[in-house]
């Protein structure tokens, strides 16, 4: 074994040395060695993997970032030697560069180096960069975007005001045009695009074209190309329920959400809509999506969805039909959703902290577990001895209801 | 040139050249009145002497740059490393003669100077040749990427195929591209006929003549100053006159990429003595710095291991026999002597002290500690006993704290100079633009470091570790008394432990594969490696090169032991 100490090896170990001190945040102590380490950058080690210059702008940019004493200033002159160093990764650098000002508040010197970026060409490399070049005219035209949300403010202002402002108008429509058409353009390509989205549906809004909007949303949440985002669904469903569409579409809107996302928040939306379905399937659906929602631990004290549930299923008892329904859901859940949801320990809490939600799931735990059980006997009688109406008529339901839990878990 | 008669004194023939460019003989330093004819080029202090047939040095027609040979290189970084080595303290007689006159004969030897035909000549042959057809006589152009595929053992230059693509170009006229008039010639050269000089190989240059003048440094010493910077190695280039250009194939035998190793400088050593035909080094005596009596002591010291051990020492030393002239002295060309690293015998002498006395087997050092702290309690006259524990503590933390540092110094070295090195003019601007963004880096991220890079190297200095008897706080052991160790016997003192274990049974054999033991820390008690690993500081070596020698000290040692062909375990008793 030979302990050759040799120019690449000591690199090697000064790396290391930089990376323990910026897992341990010693920044002066990371610069130390940094300052060592950009002497790689004279030797070329192309067959390496990672060429030092790469990690020497990463490294770099990540000790004037979390130094005290790295300015922008310092930064920007950083980068912009890190520009010069491989032809390769220019896009790159100044995407990253961009990210940077826009962290920092600096929108317009982001917009300027976007723009220069964008203009930027270089035989071959130009189109081996491409993918960074649409990330670049992307984010371009979300700045645009920006211009014009701005300028739109500006007019609405001065409408109010009863100032006509041609200059601003005739700024902000062609802040649009280069937003669109760059927002368009990275849309096209799978992927996550959350933001961009948001923005170009905003623009088609805004100037009256809703069936390109619409078609930009379905396209977003329904091509099987892009991959699986909740929010594409969310966007969509949104954008139906702001011009009225049918309650039909907004079910079908939402139905994927669900199967991916169980738990969020719209589930509530979902059900109060299936819930008022006059179809069948339907309905049960509805049960099924509140369900499924309450298995979350983020939702244990959600008084909204309780009702939800509540109501449903109190509407099943007292028509005395589809109590199958129930039972199906109750099935897979009736192991865990008494510990889960029903403990003496959470009777005793949600009374005192929330007597709606408390009333809420005793309603359920009754019908789910009989009158007798912990929650119910718990809240009910507390509900009763404070002399509150509801917990009576509650008592009373129950009573008349006692035996529904059996043919439920039976 | 050809100059055969006899020596007026000595009757010998055997001629040296000195600095006038008169004869002298070498065997009785007897100086003549001849002279040669000198063709003096005036721009090396030392000046070159070449041979008259070799022609006069042609001066391009821009004066800021000439022609140079590759040996001329070489003669200004030894000349600079000798002023170095002057300024550290060495007698000037080497840098004025001895590491001269090896210089010389080493280029009389290899035929690059003061003989017949020059190797160099055939250089001028192959540029003049190039629109000649005929391939018989001509020597073989020298192939570019040939050229830059030779490994050598301190060519880590990983040259990339773009540089031998760009510059092929030119030399497919002329010789192989080279600042030096014969750098595509030099690297030709194979390396068994005649021993082609290397960077590592200046050192083993500057150690022969060390050793021959017995100086007080021992090669871990000398290789120690060389990375602290205090002799000119890395970028030694960068003290070339103006005129000298270094650049293509230069770069390959004059860029250093790593730090030279002792075993390669030591085994090259060697190698060039031979070459030189050199006769037996002045005798190592007991007076002698080098002598395994003195740097035992001086490690000892250095080790903050107490003073009394050093008896031990000369007892080991005498025993085995390492202690004589003839042993220690260095006669080029024995193959049958193995030859002796004097910093790493005395390092292994004390290494086997401390087994003896100590057993080192991780469990019998702490108990003889123990014993030793007893005793001390009752210790009312004289100074206190040695105890083990302490020792370590000390020691231990000294250690950890120097070693960190010197791993951190290791890590933040700055390889590069202001003046870089390119293979070619069109790499210039390049490399150029690279070292100043690199200097534009350096500054940024230095203000952000808060400290000043120092710009002084530290003092060079014998010493690494140093224990004063004046701290009160009781962490120099020079002092202590082995006696809470030792029990009478006989009068005589001996150590408690009759035990000893020995590193390896059997020694491999260093021809097949290159080491006499192998170390494996897993395989060795704790403590023993905390020993190694300590003087493998100080030396700036391999801890398992010290094992090596630790095994050869105990073969000597327990010799008839060992014959005897012990039963079964490695267990012996003394």
């Amino acid at each position: 074994h030979e302990e050759k100490l040799n120019f690449k090896k000591s690199k090697e170990v000064c790396l290391s040395y930089i990376q323990d001190a910026m897992l341990q945040k010693q920044w002066k102590r990371a610069a130390e060695f940094f300052t060592s380490y950009v002497e790689s950058l004279e030797k070329d080690f192309s067959r390496e993997y990672v060429s030092p210059s790469e990690i020497i702008w990463r490294v770099g940019s990540e000790i004037l970032c979390h130094h005290s004493h790295g300015s922008v200033k310092e930064f920007n002159s950083f980068i912009e030697q890190m520009k010069t160093l491989g032809i390769r990764r220019y896009l790159k650098v100044c995407l990253e560069h961009a990210f940077h000002l826009l962290c920092n508040g600096l929108i317009d010197e982001a917009y300027q180096n976007l723009s220069l970026a964008e203009s930027w060409r270089f035989g071959e490399q130009t189109v081996i960069q491409d993918k960074e070049m649409k990330l670049i005219q992307a984010y371009r035209g979300l700045l645009d975007y920006y211009n014009w949300s701005k300028q739109k403010n500006i007019l609405l202002e001065h409408g109010q005001d009863g100032f006509d402002d041609l200059s601003v108008e005739h700024e902000m429509h062609s802040c649009f045009r280069k937003a669109a058409v760059s927002l368009k353009e990275i849309i096209k390509v799978p992927g996550v695009w959350d933001l961009f989205v948001k923005c170009y549906v905003d623009l088609l809004e805004f100037y009256g074209d809703h069936n390109e909007a619409r078609q930009v949303l379905n396209e977003y949440a329904y091509n099987s190309k892009f991959p699986a985002n909740p929010n594409a669904h969310v966007y969509l469903y949104e954008f139906l329920k702001r011009h009225g569409e049918s309650k039909k579409s907004l079910i079908s809107a939402l139905k994927i959400l669900h199967d991916i996302v169980p738990s969020h928040e719209l589930m509530i939306d979902f059900n109060t809509m299936l819930q008022k379905s006059k179809k069948r399937k339907k309905r049960q659906l509805g049960l099924e999506v509140i369900f499924a929602a309450l298995d979350y631990a983020g939702w244990k004290e959600n008084v909204k969805a309780w009702n939800c549930l509540a109501r449903q299923m109190k509407q099943i008892v007292i028509s005395e039909k589809h109590l199958d329904w129930i039972k199906q859901e109750w099935n897979s859940r009736k192991d865990w959703w008494p510990a889960f949801h029903f403990s003496r320990y959470l009777a005793k809490r949600n009374w005192q902290k929330n007597e709606s939600l408390s009333y809420e799931k005793a309603l359920v735990a009754g019908i789910l577990l009989g009158k007798e059980c912990k929650y119910f006997k718990y809240v009910s009688h507390q509900g009763c001895k404070a002399q509150m109406k509801r917990f009576r008529v509650l008592k009373k339901f129950m009573n008349k209801h006692s035996l529904v839990y059996l043919r439920i878990s039976g | 040139r050809d100059f055969n008669e006899r020596c007026a004194q000595c009757s010998d023939v055997n001629w040296g050249l000195t600095d006038g460019g008169r004869f002298y003989c070498r065997s009785c330093h007897n100086v003549t009145e001849r002279t040669r004819e000198v063709v003096n080029t005036d721009f090396i202090s030392n000046t070159r002497i070449q041979t008259i047939s070799k022609g006069l040095r042609k001066q391009k027609k821009n004066d800021s740059s000439c022609e140079w040979y590759v040996c001329e290189g070489f003669q200004l970084i030894l000349k600079k490393q000798a002023e170095a080595l002057e300024a550290l303290g060495v007698c000037p007689q080497m840098k004025d003669e001895v590491l001269c006159n090896f210089w010389r004969c080493y280029l009389q030897k290899s035929q690059q100077a003061y003989c017949n035909r020059p190797a160099a000549e055939t250089v001028k042959a192959l540029s003049v040749c190039d629109s000649s057809t005929d391939g018989d006589s001509e020597p073989e152009r020298p192939s570019l990427l040939h050229l830059l595929s030779l490994s050598e053992s301190e060519g880590d230059l990983q040259t990339d195929c773009s540089f031998a693509s760009s510059t092929s170009k030119v030399s497919e006229s002329t010789s192989a591209y080279s600042g030096s008039v014969d750098g595509s010639l030099y690297l030709m050269k194979n390396q068994k006929e005649t021993l082609r000089m290397t960077m590592p190989m200046t050192l083993s240059f500057c150690y022969m003549a060390l050793l021959w003048l017995r100086e007080p440094m021992t090669l871990s010493d000398l290789l120690r100053f060389v990375v602290e910077g205090h002799i000119p190695y890395l970028n030694v280039f960068q003290h070339f006159p103006e005129k000298m250009k270094l650049c293509g194939l230069d770069l390959k035998i004059f860029c250093v990429e790593s730090w030279p190793v002792y075993e390669e400088v030591y085994n090259k050593m060697l190698e060039l003595a031979a070459f030189l035909d050199l006769p037996r080094f002045p005798d190592i005596t007991d007076s002698c710095f080098l002598h395994p009596d003195m740097l035992c002591m001086k490690y000892l010291m250095e080790a903050n291991l107490p003073d009394e051990l050093h008896t031990w020492t000369c007892r080991v030393v005498k025993k085995i026999c390492i202690g004589e002239a003839d042993f220690l002295t260095l006669v080029p060309g024995n193959k049958s002597t193995r030859k002796v690293k004097y910093d790493v015998l005395a390092a292994a002498v004390i290494v086997v002290v401390l087994k003896i006395l100590f057993l080192l087997d991780d469990h019998y050092e702490w108990l003889l500690s123990d014993f030793a702290e007893e005793r001390n309690k009752n210790n009312k006259e004289g100074g206190p006993y040695f105890e083990f524990k302490k020792w370590y503590t000390v020691v231990k933390c000294s250690l950890d704290v120097e070693q960190k540092k010197l791993d951190e110094e290791r890590a933040k070295y700055l390889w590069r100079c202001e003046k870089p090195l390119f293979y070619s003019a069109k790499k210039k601007s390049k490399v150029l633009k690279r070292r100043q963004m690199v200097v534009n880096l350096q500054n940024q991220f230095g203000k952000l470091s808060g400290s000043v890079r120092p710009a002084e190297k530290p003092n060079p200095s014998s010493f690494q570790l140093s224990w004063s008897e004046e701290n009160t706080d009781g962490s120099c052991f020079h002092g202590h008394s082995l006696k809470g160790i030792l029990q009478e016997k006989c009068g005589l003192l001996t150590a408690l432990n009759s035990d000893y274990w020995l590193c390896t049974v059997k020694l491999c054999t260093e021809k097949l594969c290159g080491h006499l033991a192998h170390y494996r820390e897993v395989d060795f008690p704790q403590t023993y490696h905390f020993v190694l690993r300590l003087f493998s500081f100080l030396l700036r070596i391999q801890p398992s090169y010290i094992h090596d020698e630790v095994c050869v000290v105990e073969h000597k040692l327990f010799n008839k032991k060992l014959c005897k062909k012990p039963k079964c375990n490695t267990v012996l008793r003394k």
